[in-house]
């Protein structure tokens, strides 16, 4: 035998053995909760295959990231629900198959087929949700002034807030707060929305994304963070249980996030497994207490799978109520994003 | 093989590796400053729109928040450095100039994230310094330091006084002392063989030092980002809104390509000290 044929034949058997099952990878494009290992690795583990996750920070930077890949980079997207259409229709999803996904154990407040499905196809799935409203710290401020914006935005509790950094949400929060709906804002609502959003950053010390208002909250630099919910505050509440969060008398936003499979893929079999594995209620449990940060599971079934604990910080039994207290985030067309975020900027320089 | 080509052949490497990994990089960079978004469609042209930008209020703003701390930064730093180098190229013995060196280098074996956290958790109101000034009865209620502007300078200044410690201290090292006791000798007091003598002398290491302290501050997004509480924006953190909420590429590389411009400007002011010929 030649040394040549003894090449061949070495690296046939090393790609016959077991071990050459997991060179089979998944690519991911998601928020930084899909990260965690407790999530990930059981999926792994199962269908012996690696999954590769390439966290983003915000929906633009994942539309960026998809629009300078070649079709077939990426298997799943997790993306904000109100961006779904956007990636519909730009054709960069594919159908799902939704018998096969238990979305019957949904909340049903959350199913969000207006953006997830179009000409009765449905492209993503609900995944995670929560609420973009108040968290504070109930030993230093009087939760009863916590239920209003306009008792929050007071003398009292200047240079005591932060902003989380976000323009939908804390820009929807305020629209709720104004009597406004969510739904139908238009660029007329802005100077409203302009003068509270100025109102809230005279009386603000910081404006942070999720990390930074955590530690803002935790140290003590300020008592209330306008944006917050459970997704600041759970990963704090075991070792600062005074840490919690409410939805004002007004509402608050509901953000939601969706998991789809892309028409690219050249693994969608495996894609729609781990979408399923994620709907599952082990994987829904998963994702709700994941490490970077907490959520309520979009399937009901996860409840099964957590802790008294865990559902108490995510508030689980308080759920219809909240639900029907919410708004959906602002869904603006591209014009009308663009005057949001840049009264946002200006926002962020005064 | 002729003598000049085998001088290409040695120079080839590194100046393919310049031309893909820099030169490329930025003239897309330089031609997507005069593009445009339609909608989500990037049309490539020679539109000044993106520049034009840089008058309105927010963007405007930021530049001038970069250069303000910047200069801040840059010129506390030479303050704060000159008498450290001074200190341990003329007072530290010479057998423990190195452990002083080495422990003034020691905070930067700690990640710069994890530092610019440490300075937040120090500056915040039940942080050290409150504590101490608190603890002291100089205050009554603990001062709002974090997520100001004097966080982000503390930030960078302590990273930028020990950069520019060691440019000056090496630059004073190799001062010969009979330039010193010459001046002294012909009646020099010691101001003016400091005036007159010495900080001529090593003008070269502190123009180098603050020079690098600029380009570095300037184009810094993390120490902001973390200290300054996003209460204002500088220039490098409107790059990334751009870039990772916005994916308006061709603002960010407009924005980008004005953050080389101020680096080119500091460049050419510094220039005069940065020859690397000094005959």
């Amino acid at each position: 035998m030649t040394p040549w044929s003894r090449a061949c034949l070495s690296a046939a058997a090393v790609a016959a053995l077991p071990g050459a099952a997991l060179a089979q990878e998944l690519n991911a494009l998601v928020w930084c909760d899909h990260a965690d290992p407790a999530l990930v690795e059981p999926f792994e583990q199962a269908h012996g295959v690696r999954v590769n996750l390439r966290e983003y920070e915000g929906s633009g930077a994942a539309l960026a990231t998809l629009e300078q890949s070649q079709p077939g980079d990426w298997d799943v997207l997790v993306i904000d629900a109100i961006d779904v259409p956007r990636v519909v229709e730009a054709g960069l999803m594919a159908e799902l198959p939704v018998d096969q996904l238990p979305t019957a154990d949904f909340f049903p407040q959350v199913l969000m087929e207006a953006s997830t499905t179009r000409d009765g196809k449905v492209y993503a799935v609900t995944e995670k949700f929560g609420y973009n409203t108040i968290s504070f710290n109930s030993a230093e401020v009087d939760a009863e002034d916590m239920q209003s914006l306009g008792t929050i935005l007071t003398d009292e509790y200047a240079g005591r807030i932060a902003i989380y950094d976000y323009y939908l949400p804390v820009m929807g929060l305020a629209a709720v707060s104004l009597g406004m709906q969510t739904a139908d804002l238009a660029a007329d609502d802005l100077p409203a929305l302009r003068e509270m959003l100025f109102a809230m950053k005279e009386r603000a010390a910081t404006v942070g994304e999720v990390v930074a208002s955590q530690t803002a909250l935790a140290t003590g630099e300020v008592d209330i963070v306008i944006g917050g919910g459970e997704f600041l505050t759970a990963v704090l509440a075991a070792e600062q249980p005074e840490m919690t969060w409410t939805i004002p008398d007004q509402g608050a936003v509901l953000w939601a996030q969706s998991i789809g499979v892309l028409e690219g893929s050249q693994n969608k079999d495996l894609a729609l497994e781990f979408v399923k594995y994620i709907v599952s209620p082990e994987g829904q449990a998963r994702l709700a207490t994941s490490s970077c940060y907490w959520g309520m599971p979009a399937n009901r079934m996860a409840g099964e799978h957590l802790t008294d604990e865990q559902k108490a910080v995510l508030r689980w039994d308080e759920q219809e109520q909240y639900l029907s207290r919410a708004q959906l985030y602002p869904a603006p067309d591209a014009d009308l994003d663009t005057q949001m975020q840049d009264l946002w900027l200006e926002m962020l320089q005064r | 093989m002729s003598e000049g080509a085998r001088g290409w052949g040695f120079v080839a490497p590194a100046l393919l590796w310049t031309v893909a990994f820099f030169l490329v990089p930025l003239g897309v960079m330089a031609a997507m400053s005069f593009a445009r978004l339609d909608g989500r469609e990037l049309v490539w042209g020679l539109d000044w729109g993106n520049y034009a930008k840089l008058a309105e209020p927010a963007i405007g703003q930021a530049v001038r928040v970069s250069l303000e701390i910047t200069l801040t930064v840059t010129a506390v730093s030479v303050l704060l450095a000159y008498p450290l180098a001074a200190i341990l190229a003329f007072q530290v013995p010479p057998r423990w100039q190195r452990l002083a060196l080495l422990l003034a280098l020691l905070p930067f074996w700690t990640s710069y994230v994890v530092r610019s956290y440490a300075w937040l958790l120090v500056l915040s109101k039940q942080g050290v310094v409150n504590k101490a000034l608190m603890g002291l009865g100089l205050v009554t209620e603990p001062l709002t330091l974090a997520n100001t502007r004097f966080a982000t300078v503390t930030g960078f200044v302590h990273f930028f006084t020990m950069l520019l410690t060691l440019t000056i201290y090496a630059n004073l090292v190799q001062l010969p002392r009979n330039y010193a006791r010459a001046a002294q000798d012909l009646g020099a007091s010691g101001w003016q063989t400091f005036r007159h003598v010495i900080l001529p002398l090593t003008l070269p290491g502190i123009v180098t030092g603050a020079f690098l302290s600029f380009v570095l501050c300037i184009g810094d997004y993390i120490t902001p980002q973390i200290l300054g509480g996003n209460n204002e924006l500088a220039l490098p953190q409107v790059i990334m809104v751009q870039l990772g909420r916005r994916a308006d590429f061709p603002l960010a590389s407009a924005l980008s390509v004005v953050l080389m411009g101020l680096v080119t400007v500091a460049y050419l002011l510094s220039s005069r000290w940065l020859r690397l010929d000094r005959t």
